[in-house]
């Protein structure tokens, strides 16, 4: 099989909620979607991020626009203006997440 | 069916100074929404305000907008809602007032007020609310002799009172961001409090349109694909009587509007999508679909809201110590290993002398800083960028890590450069401490 990344089959969009971070991925239609409902969980993206989130992944689903939506709990070390990181607001989580390999 | 066209000219204090203008001229707009508020604003204004209770605490940004555009304004009735008086309204409208004079022209400018509730901690806490942490739930008084600023985010209702009592230019305080839009639609359209879908559709509007350009191609993954960023347009929600709308932005102007560019900016910050709370209702982002009605038009319709909570947020500012980060470009050969070489230095010399902080923080710009653990180690680096932070409670040692770098530019390793700005600055950290309080406490009204 073909390897991808995540990018080819879907968008993604990422900033700040406190110390936690939210990534939004938005796929191109209903089989990427389809698809990230099984392979995009909340463990495979608390693995893949890896050390950069320090709590727990939780995921949602939007179906309406076949999107799915990641709080990445404390992954922003302290957050707001708390923190010392460059990206202070996660603004290029998303960016991560797109670079992902993926069988599809 | 009447429908109002409500354009979104400013997503944070700092952004684009001359896209709330271009939506005047070119917009074919019925209102204009301008967000300069965060968190950390607050507390910025509320210091302001201390150091001059006369003039300080508010958007100066937004009363040079004003200037420039006052006679634009009033003969093509564009009615203005901004969260620009901060903590500071009166002395806000006292300004816009004297533009308006200056220029022989009538202006009615309103307040809306009870957001501000910092002069009524003491009082709020004596009577019993605890303003614990939303998120830990720790007390209040852990930081209430720290505390800078205290808003309430309040509900759209008062706002759209003062467009019924023919303001020209509403000032809110902490209205909620997407409480911009929703305030000219309620007016408008007369809904009522428990018109819960057509709120919902019209805070769906206003958070898509909140954050300025992020919704018409800005921030955007397939960037390559935006044309004419350089002159991106500022987006237009045109809402309808029954809560529908469309995203659009003013013709001959760059960026791009589509159901991706739209949906990755439904995202942007989101939580829980089918418990979006705002003041005025609860809303579920899971309900409603998104139409490419042509092009560089997306339309929303079928949104479902619900009932309120019986709470609004408090939003607190607290001061939390210092800190200082500062940065030094190192060149190849052996960027990194002369980076990390640096670092250890400066962290050695700074241990050498005692000191102890609650944070530090080591990242190589160029390599790292962003996606940290999942970056893939380049064959050759050209250049780093070592950048170094402290925090600590103690003001004099977050001081002395400023001195420590620009030494290692004649005392480390070669190839050291790009200390040009000089000795980074001791900042105060301003902490957020977010909480809520029943909706029977607050009082808002409007002042015009």
């Amino acid at each position: 099989m073909k390897k991808n990344i995540l990018e080819d089959i879907a968008y993604a969009r990422s900033g700040d909620k406190g110390p936690n971070a939210n990534v939004g991925v938005v796929f191109k239609d209903k089989v990427s979607y389809d698809w990230g409902l099984k392979k995009l969980t909340s463990s495979t993206v608390k693995e893949y991020f890896g050390t950069m989130v320090k709590g727990q992944v939780e995921r949602y689903e939007l179906p309406n626009l076949y999107a799915l939506n990641f709080i990445l709990n404390d992954s922003l070390q302290g957050g707001g203006s708390e923190t010392l990181i460059n990206d202070a607001q996660g603004k290029t989580f998303g960016q991560a997440i797109l670079m992902m390999q993926i069988d599809f | 069916m009447n429908s109002i066209r409500i354009a979104n000219g400013q997503g944070f204090w700092g952004d684009n100074v001359d896209a709330p203008s271009k939506l005047i001229h070119y917009g074919d707009i019925d209102y204009l929404t301008l967000d300069y508020l965060a968190e950390v604003t607050m507390s910025i204004m509320q210091r302001q305000k201390i150091k001059n209770p006369e003039e300080g605490g508010y958007a100066t940004d937004f009363v040079k907008l004003i200037d420039s555009c006052i006679d634009e304004i009033l003969s093509n009735k564009i009615k203005i809602i901004a969260n620009a008086g901060g903590v500071n309204p009166h002395a806000c409208k006292k300004a816009l007032l004297e533009i308006a004079n200056k220029k022989k022209l009538t202006l009615k400018v309103a307040i809306i007020k009870g957001d501000d509730i910092y002069n009524d901690i003491d009082t709020f806490i004596d009577n019993g609310e605890k303003f614990s942490n939303l998120y830990t739930g720790e007390s209040v008084s852990l930081i209430r002799e720290h505390i800078t600023s205290a808003n309430v985010y309040i509900d759209s209702f008062s706002a759209a009172e003062a467009l019924a009592q023919g303001a020209d230019i509403v000032l809110c305080g902490r209205i909620s961001d997407p409480g911009l839009v929703v305030a000219p639609c309620i007016y408008e359209f007369g809904w009522s409090k428990s018109d819960f879908n057509k709120l919902a559709s019209a805070t769906v509007a206003g958070h898509i349109v909140e954050c300025g350009a992020q919704c018409t191609g800005g921030n955007f993954s397939k960037w390559m694909d935006v044309q004419n960023l350089e002159n991106i347009g500022y987006p237009i929600a045109s809402v309808n009587e029954d809560g529908t709308f469309q995203i659009s932005k003013p013709d001959n102007t760059g960026g791009l509007i589509n159901r991706f560019t739209v949906s990755e900016q439904i995202l942007y910050e989101l939580g829980d999508p089918k418990c979006y709370i705002s003041p005025d209702v609860c809303v579920d982002f899971t309900s409603f679909k998104l139409e490419e009605v042509s092009d560089n038009v997306v339309g929303v319709k079928g949104v479902k809201g619900y009932a309120p909570t019986d709470t609004y947020k408090v939003s607190f500012s607290y001061f939390n110590g210092y800190k200082a980060s500062g940065q030094l470009t190192v060149s190849a050969p052996n960027a990194l290993q002369k980076a990390k070489k640096s670092a250890e230095i400066i962290w050695k010399n700074l241990e050498a002398l005692n000191l102890k902080y609650d944070k530090t923080c080591t990242e190589f710009l160029g390599l790292s800083s962003c996606h940290q653990s999942l970056v893939i180690m380049p064959d050759y680096i050209n250049e780093i960028v070592l950048r170094l932070g402290v925090k600590s409670n103690a003001y004099k040692d977050v001081l002395r890590f400023t001195k420590e770098l620009a030494p290692l530019i004649t005392s480390g390793p070669p190839g050291i450069t790009g200390f040009s700005e000089g000795r980074p600055k001791v900042k105060e950290v301003v902490a957020y401490w977010p909480s809520l309080i029943n909706k029977n406490r607050i009082t808002t009204k409007v002042e015009i």
